[in-house]
C-alpha cells in the first residue's frame, strides 16, 4: 500500500485547510474593521472631529485627542528621522563591515524587540525624572522617537542599499566629493524609500499607548497644549480610558467606537500610503 | 519704546535663524567631520539600549533592598497597596499569567499562521497571494488598544455566555486576542522561510514522483523548519511584551488560577501590572521600584528571545548558502 501522503485526496484536504485558515484570519480582520466602521461611522461628524469633549466626556468631540496624537507624531518623527537617516548613511556609505557595524546592527535589532511598556518605564525614569522634562509632550515624543528609531533606520538602510553602486561611481568620477555624491545623487534617489520608513513609523507612533502612559498623556485637558512641556490628550489613551476606567463606560460607548474608527482610519491611511509608494514608485524603477 | 523693540527683534531673529539655518549647521558639522557626526547618529541606537538597561536596573534593583529576591520572584501574593503590615511583593502570579496568555496565543497563532504561510507560499495562485499578503499585514498595523477595545466589546461577553463564567475577562480571552496580534509576525516570517527553500530541492522531489503534498511535507517544511522556529520565538517575544490589549481583556487580578491550567480564570500579566499600577505608585517607593523590576524581567526575556532568533536566522542563512 502506498503511504497515505501519496493519496491525492489527502493533498487536496490539506491544501483546502490552509485556504480555510487564511479565510478565517481574513474573516477576523474584516469582522473587526467592519464592526468598528459600522458602529463608529454614525458618530463621526464635523462636531465630533472639531470640538472638545463635554459633560464628563459623554458629549462633544475628540479634537484635543486628535491634535495631541498629531503633535506627538510630529515631534517623534522630527527626533527620529534625522538620527535614523544619518545613522543609515553612516552604515551604508561610510562604515566598513566590522565590529562597529555589527554592534550597531545588533543594537537596532534589540531596540526593536524591547516591549513598548518598557519604553514607557524608561521614558519615565530618564526623560521625565532624570532629565527633568516632567510628564510632557517632549518626554512622550522622545520616548516614542526611540521606539521608532529602528524602523526608520532599517528602512533607510534598505533604501540606500537599493541605489546602484554605478550611480555613486559616476558622480565620483565627475569629481564630486563623497558627501556631494551622497547629498546630490544618493539621497534624492533614496528619498521615496526613506519616506516609506518614516510613514510606517508614523503609523506606529499614532497607535501606541504604553510608551506615553506615564510620560505625558492625560485623560482630559481643557486647554490645547501650547508648549512642549505641556501634557496632552491622545487618541489611543482616550479610547483606553473611556473603555475601561471612565465613570460611565456604557454611556460613552458611541464615542469609544468613533474614537476607535478615527484611530484605525488614521493608521490604515498612513499604512496604505506607504504601501502605495512601495508598489507604484519603488517597484517600477528601471535601473 | 519703538526703537527698543525694533532693535531687539533682528537680534533674536538672527539667533533663531542661526539655529535653524541648515547651512550654518552643516558648516559646523563639516568642520567637526561628517563621518564622525554620522557615526554619532548611528551609535545612538547602541546608547539607547544601554541606557534603557541601566535606567531600568538602577530603579528596579532598589526593590531588593526591601524585598528578598526569592520572595519577589517566587512569592505568590501581590498586594502592593495594602496597609504596610499586609503588603506582599510576589510576582509569580504575573509571570504565570504572562506565560499562560502567551503560550495560549502561540498555540492558536502557530496553527493558523503556519497554515496561512503554507497557503501563501505554496498553494495560492499569484493573484490571490498578492491580495492576501498585504491584507494580513494590515493586522500588524492595527493599534493594540483597538484590539483591546474589540476584545472588550465582543470577546468578553461572548466568552461569558459561551463558557458560562462570571467574569469574561479570562486568560483565554487574552490568548485569543493576542493570537490575532502575533499572527502577522508568524505568517510573514514563516512564509519567507518557506519561500526561501531553493527550488531545485523541490523540483528534485517532484521529479522523483512525489506529489506536491509529499514534497511539502518531506522536503520544503523540513528545510524551512529553522525559519519557522525563528518566527515562533519572535512571536513569543511580541506576545510577552504586548500590553494594552491584554490589560483590557484579562481581568487583572494578580492571583494564580486554580488549577493553574484553568484558562477561564482571570489573570494579570507582567506588562499589564506595570501599565495599570504605575499611576498609583509613589515615585521612589517600593511599589515604584517593584514595577521597574518587573520591567527588567521583561527586558531580559525579550532580549534573550531576540538573540535566540538572531542566532537561528544566522545559522539558517549559512545553511541556505550550502544548499
Amino acid at each position: 500500500m502506498p503511504p497515505l501522503s501519496a493519496n491525492k485526496y489527502v493533498q487536496k484536504i490539506f491544501f483546502t485547510l490552509t485556504g480555510i485558515a487564511v479565510v478565517i484570519i481574513m474573516g477576523a480582520l474584516f469582522f473587526l474593521l467592519g464592526l468598528i466602521f459600522i458602529r463608529g461611522a454614525p458618530v463621526i461628524n464635523l462636531e465630533f472631529l472639531t470640538q472638545a469633549p463635554r459633560r464628563g466626556m459623554t458629549e462633544g468631540g475628540i479634537m484635543p485627542a486628535i491634535l495631541g496624537t498629531l503633535v506627538l507624531v510630529a515631534f517623534a518623527v522630527a527626533f527620529a528621522f534625522p538620527v535614523g537617516l544619518f545613522g543609515a548613511i553612516y552604515l551604508v556609505e561610510y562604515a566598513k563591515e566590522g565590529r562597529i557595524t555589527r554592534i550597531i546592527n545588533e543594537a537596532i535589532e534589540n531596540l526593536n524587540a524591547v516591549p513598548s511598556i518598557v519604553f514607557g518605564l524608561f521614558g519615565l525614569a530618564f526623560f521625565v525624572t532624570f532629565l527633568g522634562f516632567g510628564r510632557s509632550i517632549l518626554s512622550a515624543s522622545l520616548t516614542l522617537a526611540m521606539m521608532i528609531l529602528p524602523t526608520v533606520m532599517v528602512t533607510s538602510v534598505e533604501a540606500l542599499k537599493a541605489i546602484p553602486q554605478s550611480f555613486r561611481e559616476g558622480s565620483l568620477a565627475l569629481g564630486a566629493s563623497k558627501w556631494r555624491t551622497i547629498q546630490d545623487v544618493v539621497l534624492p534617489e533614496a528619498f521615496a524609500g526613506v519616506l516609506t520608513g518614516v510613514i510606517l513609523a508614523i503609523g506606529r507612533v499614532a497607535g501606541e499607548t504604553a510608551p506615553i502612559l506615564f510620560t505625558g498623556v492625560v485623560y482630559y485637558k481643557y486647554a490645547l497644549p501650547s508648549s512642549p512641556f505641556d501634557q496632552t490628550m491622545a487618541l489611543t489613551y482616550h479610547l483606553f480610558v473611556l473603555a475601561t476606567e471612565s465613570p460611565d463606560i456604557a454611556k460613552t460607548r458611541p464615542i469609544q467606537y468613533g474614537t476607535a474608527l478615527v484611530l484605525v482610519g488614521l493608521v490604515l491611511l498612513v499604512d496604505a500610503t506607504a504601501i502605495y509608494i512601495r508598489r507604484n514608485i519603488l517597484s517600477k524603477r528601471r535601473w | 519704546m519703538m526703537s527698543d523693540s525694533t532693535s531687539s527683534k533682528p537680534k533674536s531673529k538672527d539667533l533663531l535663524s542661526k539655529i535653524i539655518d541648515t547651512q550654518y549647521l552643516w558648516k559646523t558639522i563639516k568642520t567637526f567631520g561628517i563621518k564622525e557626526f554620522l557615526l554619532i547618529c548611528a551609535s545612538i541606537s547602541v546608547f539607547a539600549v544601554i541606557f534603557i538597561f541601566v535606567f531600568l536596573f538602577v530603579e528596579g534593583i532598589q526593590v531588593f533592598f526591601e524585598v528578598n529576591p526569592i520572595e519577589f520572584f517566587f512569592g505568590t501574593i501581590w498586594r502592593p497597596t495594602a496597609i504596610p503590615k499586609y503588603r506582599a511583593w510576589g510576582i509569580a502570579p504575573m509571570i504565570i499569567g504572562s506565560l499562560m496568555v502567551s503560550f495560549g496565543a502561540l498555540a492558536i497563532a502557530i496553527v493558523f499562521g503556519i497554515m496561512a504561510a503554507i497557503y501563501i507560499a505554496e498553494v495560492a495562485p499569484p493573484q490571490i497571494r498578492d491580495f492576501v499578503k498585504p491584507i494580513i499585514e494590515i493586522l500588524a498595523g492595527i493599534p493594540s488598544v483597538v484590539y483591546g477595545f474589540f476584545g472588550l466589546v465582543i470577546l468578553v461577553p461572548w466568552i461569558r455566555e459561551t463558557f458560562n463564567v462570571v467574569i469574561g475577562e479570562t486568560a483565554f480571552t487574552g490568548a485569543l486576542i493576542l493570537s490575532v496580534m502575533i499572527l502577522p509576525t508568524i505568517v510573514s516570517v514563516s512564509e519567507d522561510a518557506i519561500s526561501a527553500v531553493p527550488r531545485h530541492l523541490k523540483e528534485g522531489a517532484l521529479a522523483l514522483g512525489a506529489n506536491e503534498f509529499q514534497t511539502l511535507k518531506s522536503v520544503v517544511l523540513p528545510a524551512a523548519l529553522s525559519g519557522i522556529l525563528a518566527a515562533i520565538v519572535l512571536a513569543f517575544g511580541r506576545a510577552i511584551g504586548e500590553t494594552m490589549a491584554v490589560l483590557m481583556v484579562t481581568g487583572g487580578s494578580p492571583i494564580i488560577p486554580s488549577p493553574f491550567w484553568n484558562y477561564l480564570s482571570p489573570v494579570r500579566v507582567m506588562t499589564a501590572s506595570i501599565a495599570a499600577e504605575m499611576g498609583e505608585a509613589v515615585q521612589g517607593g517600593t511599589h515604584y521600584h517593584a514595577l521597574f523590576a518587573i520591567g527588567i524581567v521583561l527586558f531580559v526575556i525579550t532580549f534573550v528571545l531576540n538573540n535566540i532568533t538572531r542566532r537561528i536566522v544566522r545559522k539558517r542563512v549559512k545553511m541556505l548558502k550550502r544548499l
